[in-house]
């Protein structure tokens, strides 16, 4: 614990890749065996399993602090993050023995929590305090949440263990997909030299390969014959594993979804032997012929058996965009283009239609882009891909070969009416914005979205000085703002809402930009987005 | 809190009625008694200043040289229209005083901006008893809580070693009067040389010529920098621009700061090093202070005033809050330059 509290604490204070990097190195170099599993596993968010509330944590740590729960909130206020929050409240004199190493914390005193009556619970917990320091305290209660953030990608992972193992990214990307126990041996299979023959031999999905967002003009990238282009579809990435005469589906998170999915598991098993696909799993609405909302994926994702009588009513598609194995060869290395090609002759042999070929875009000039751009939303995609005819398929999000591309978000010139402290970066500053529309007489702004993310941290500084000035009310930490500004929303989706008052909800609402130079009258009223929400429905 | 009160909260500052003279005037009122220089205590313009011996370099440094300054050894006693006037230490930063005032039997005191932790740049804080405490409160909640001035330093230096050993040049950004010096008597010379921002370096002269220890150091310019490329520990302001520190690549950024002490902002602030090292109290401290001073009556002005006004309230005393301009300081001031 005192170690992975160390290495946690020097991450998050580091702002430089190469510092976490080296830290992570030599933590997994020097850490024994049993305690880094769980740091490996922690750190490529898997979840311990939440066996606390907050409200307990926050009961016991008032109860022994003797503060008042007012108090409590109001430290919370400025400090945006429950678990810090009660790591400095609760008192230190106390601290005594020394904190139990990482694996016993967690397989000892976490993971058998959840089934002990509460008053053991808040015995356990307040042992635990007793013996942490408060640094270990906050790492302590991010372990009990299972919201560990601190600015490790996977890809950082897989470099560190990479080169505490002396092996490819690759491999260790490999080793760690799927789903494993923590164990002292499943540590040391990771850290292993090089194997053989270790990639295709196991029944796992290669890493995922990612694409960045494109910020330049599409025109830098050179000529537009270099680069294969294809639609960005609102779904769950998922590979398709045809091997040892099963098949099997898994999602980008490493995480086997094949029993959600056994249609297409039943169509992976008439491709032939020692193949797998790389595709995007899509809620498919025949008649439309387009997807349906990413939601109805997700009634299936959550279901833990898809019985037969559910496929009707959410059928699915596998549209198959790259091939990463052919006749059980790794064929990663090969070429964007002669795996595309690969892929077309596997599709056309291969019977039925749940599994489709990712669609080409054919444009000759840069210029035509933006026009295939616009149907995004006829089509019902996101956006599109851009991706190097020459390109390898690479582990992670490498720079370069692959770009997305999203449509432009629908937008709303709303009204900033209150705002409340932020947590985490922003803690203790007012970033969590809630804006309004008029509604149909002017009379009233009423709130239709909230919106933290968009502003540049000189912005969100001002903006901070800018509520406190002009608040003309409170109530908890919520300020209510005199209604002077108008900011310019972007939002993905509308749909229709009972819980809002408005009557409608944004979905993914975000600043795109000041509009100092628009009135509050200027602003746009509910019939607005009423209206866009009834040309959207139709 | 009424107007009779012997000190009420007026557009211009804390002012004392029967003795007519304000404390820490922010507006050009005829007299007014300094509690220390920092820019949000003590404003140009006013016609007398009162303020702590050990303070009146550093309060002439900046308010102006030909400001009328009278000055108080620290437990003096002067009468300013029947009232009684002292200053006492307040180890906030050097010439910092609290304000004791004294009238018909009723004692108030105004801490100013006040610490307990060791310094040694000023003299240590001083426990004077009083009926009624105006306190300072910019750290007025229970999360805020000190570790030892020593334990700081170790940081510190330990920091500016390991940016030693990896080649980079170390720049502590502190806040110019009182900070920036607390910081160069914590560093250990022994590790690299130590440079100043022009800012801090004339604040660190006036220290000297008052007669506070420091160890040696040097102006910032581009020669130093470039002879202590690697090895140096600049200090400079928390303003300081990216254009100077650009001169110290490649370099590593620390923030001596009481705000260090919450994750979020010191993640926002996005420097490698913060250390929570802070020239004002702790919770624990002002909560021992109020005590300490057996005052029944306290008056929360700077920082988290209501907040704190409301748990004493709950404890028993009688609390209030005398609003100033910079009653929000507390969730604002970490973006100014002032304190912190």
């Amino acid at each position: 614990m005192q170690r992975f509290a160390d290495l946690y604490l020097e991450i998050d204070r580091s702002n430089r890749r190469n510092d976490k990097l080296a830290a992570l190195t030599r933590y997994f170099l020097s850490a024994p065996a049993e305690d880094a599993i769980w740091a490996v596993y922690i750190l490529s968010g898997r979840k311990i399993g939440r066996t606390i509330s907050s409200t307990q944590l926050r009961n016991w740590a008032a109860e022994i602090s003797g503060y008042p729960h007012w108090l409590l909130r109001e430290c919370y206020a400025v400090v945006g993050d429950l678990s810090e929050t009660l790591s400095l409240l609760i008192p230190s004199e106390s601290s005594q023995g020394a904190a139990p190493p990482l694996h016993e914390m967690v397989e000892q005193r976490l993971r058998p929590l959840g089934k002990l009556s509460p008053e053991r619970q808040k015995e356990v917990v307040l042992q635990t305090w007793r013996e942490l320091s408060t640094a270990q305290r906050f790492v302590f209660h991010k372990l009990i949440h299972g919201e560990f953030r601190v600015g490790v990608s996977r890809q950082m992972l897989v470099l560190a263990l990479a080169k505490a193992a002396g092996v490819e990214p690759a491999v260790i990307a490999h080793r760690l997909s799927g789903q494993w126990s923590p164990t002292r041996e499943k540590m040391r299979h990771i850290l292993q030299g090089p194997g053989e023959g270790e990639v295709a031999d196991e029944n796992l999905p290669y890493p995922f390969m990612l694409a960045h967002a494109l910020t330049d003009a599409p025109a830098t990238l050179g000529a537009i014959d270099d680069w294969q282009i294809e639609w960005k579809w609102d779904g769950i990435r998922a590979q398709l594993l045809r091997r040892g005469g099963k098949a099997a589906i898994w999602s980008r998170g490493d995480e086997p979804i094949s029993t959600a999915f056994p249609e297409i598991v039943q169509a992976g098993l008439a491709l032939p032997e020692g193949t797998v696909i790389d595709g995007e799993i899509v809620a498919w609405d025949e008649s439309a012929s387009r997807p349906m909302p990413f939601a109805s994926l997700q009634r299936r994702i959550n279901r833990k058996n898809v019985e037969l009588s559910f496929w009707p009513e959410v059928p699915v598609n596998l549209i198959a965009f790259d091939l990463l194995e052919i006749e059980g060869r790794d064929i990663r290395n090969e070429a964007q283009s002669a795996r595309r090609t690969a892929l077309e002759e596997i599709i056309r042999n291969s019977p039925g239609n749940l599994i489709t070929l990712a669609q080409r875009i054919k444009i000759d000039s840069w210029d035509r882009l933006g026009e295939q751009i616009a149907q995004s939303r006829i089509l019902g995609v996101e956006g599109v891909l851009l991706k190097r005819r020459d390109s390898q398929y690479l582990v992670g999000r490498p720079t370069g070969p692959w770009w997305k591309l999203k449509i432009d978000p629908y937008t709303v010139d709303a009204v900033l009416i209150a705002a409340q402290p932020g947590s985490g970066r922003r803690a203790g500053l007012l970033t969590d914005y809630t804006f309004g529309v008029w509604n149909d007489g002017r009379t009233e702004l009423v709130p239709v979205a909230k919106a933290y993310s968009g502003l540049t941290d000189a912005e969100i500084a001002e903006m901070d000085r800018f509520v406190r000035r002009h608040t003309t009310e409170r109530f908890g930490p919520v300020h209510i703002v005199q209604p002077v500004r108008v900011f310019e929303l972007g939002f993905e989706a509308i749909q229709k809402s009972d819980r809002h008052k408005s009557g409608i909800a944004l979905r993914f609402p975000r600043i795109l930009r000041l509009r100092d130079d628009k009135n509050v009258s200027d602003a746009d009223t509910l019939f607005t987005l009423e209206e866009l929400l009834r040309s959207v429905e139709t | 809190m009424s107007e009779d009160a012997l000190i009420s909260s007026r557009e211009g500052g804390l002012y004392c009625a029967a003795g007519d003279f304000y404390i820490d005037a922010c507006q050009p009122v005829a007299r007014t008694v300094i509690t220390h220089a920092h820019s949000d205590h003590a404003c140009a313009g006013a016609g007398r200043y009162l303020t702590a011996a050990a303070g009146e370099r550093i309060l002439r440094r900046r308010i102006g040289a030909d400001a009328a300054i009278d000055s108080l050894k620290y437990g003096e006693q002067v009468d300013l229209n029947g009232v009684k006037v002292s200053l006492h230490p307040a180890g906030h930063v050097l010439g910092s005083a609290q304000v004791r005032v004294e009238y018909r039997g009723e004692v108030w005191v105004v801490t100013g901006d006040y610490k307990r932790q060791a310094d040694a740049t000023c003299a240590p804080f001083e426990v004077v008893t009083c009926h009624t405490l105006v306190t300072e409160c910019t750290f007025g909640l229970p999360i805020f809580r000190w570790r030892k001035t020593e334990e700081l330093a170790a940081e510190i230096n330990q920091w500016w070693r390991g940016n030693v050993a990896a080649g980079r040049t170390s720049v502590l950004l502190a806040y110019a009067l009182g900070k920036a010096q607390r910081v160069l008597s914590l560093l250990d010379p022994s590790i690299g040389p130590i440079l100043l921002h022009g800012a801090v370096q004339s604040m660190v002269e006036v220290y000297r010529a008052s007669g506070v220890r420091l160890p040696a150091a040097e102006h910032a310019n581009a020669e130093t920098a470039r002879a202590g490329k690697g090895r140096a520990l600049v200090i400079g302001p928390p303003g300081a621009s990216a254009l100077w520190m650009r001169k110290f690549n490649p370099l590593s950024v620390g923030i001596a700061s009481g705000w260090m002490a919450v994750r979020g902002i010191r993640r926002r602030r996005s420097a490698d090093m913060g250390v929570a090292l802070s020239d004002h109290a702790d919770w624990p401290d002002l909560m021992r202070t109020i005590s300490e001073t057996g005052a029944q009556r306290v008056i929360a002005t700077h920082g988290y005033t209501a907040q704190f006004a409301r748990y004493l309230a709950e404890t028993g005393l009688d609390a209030s809050v005398y609003a100033t301009r910079f009653s929000d300081a507390g969730e604002e001031d970490e973006t100014s330059a002032e304190e912190v």
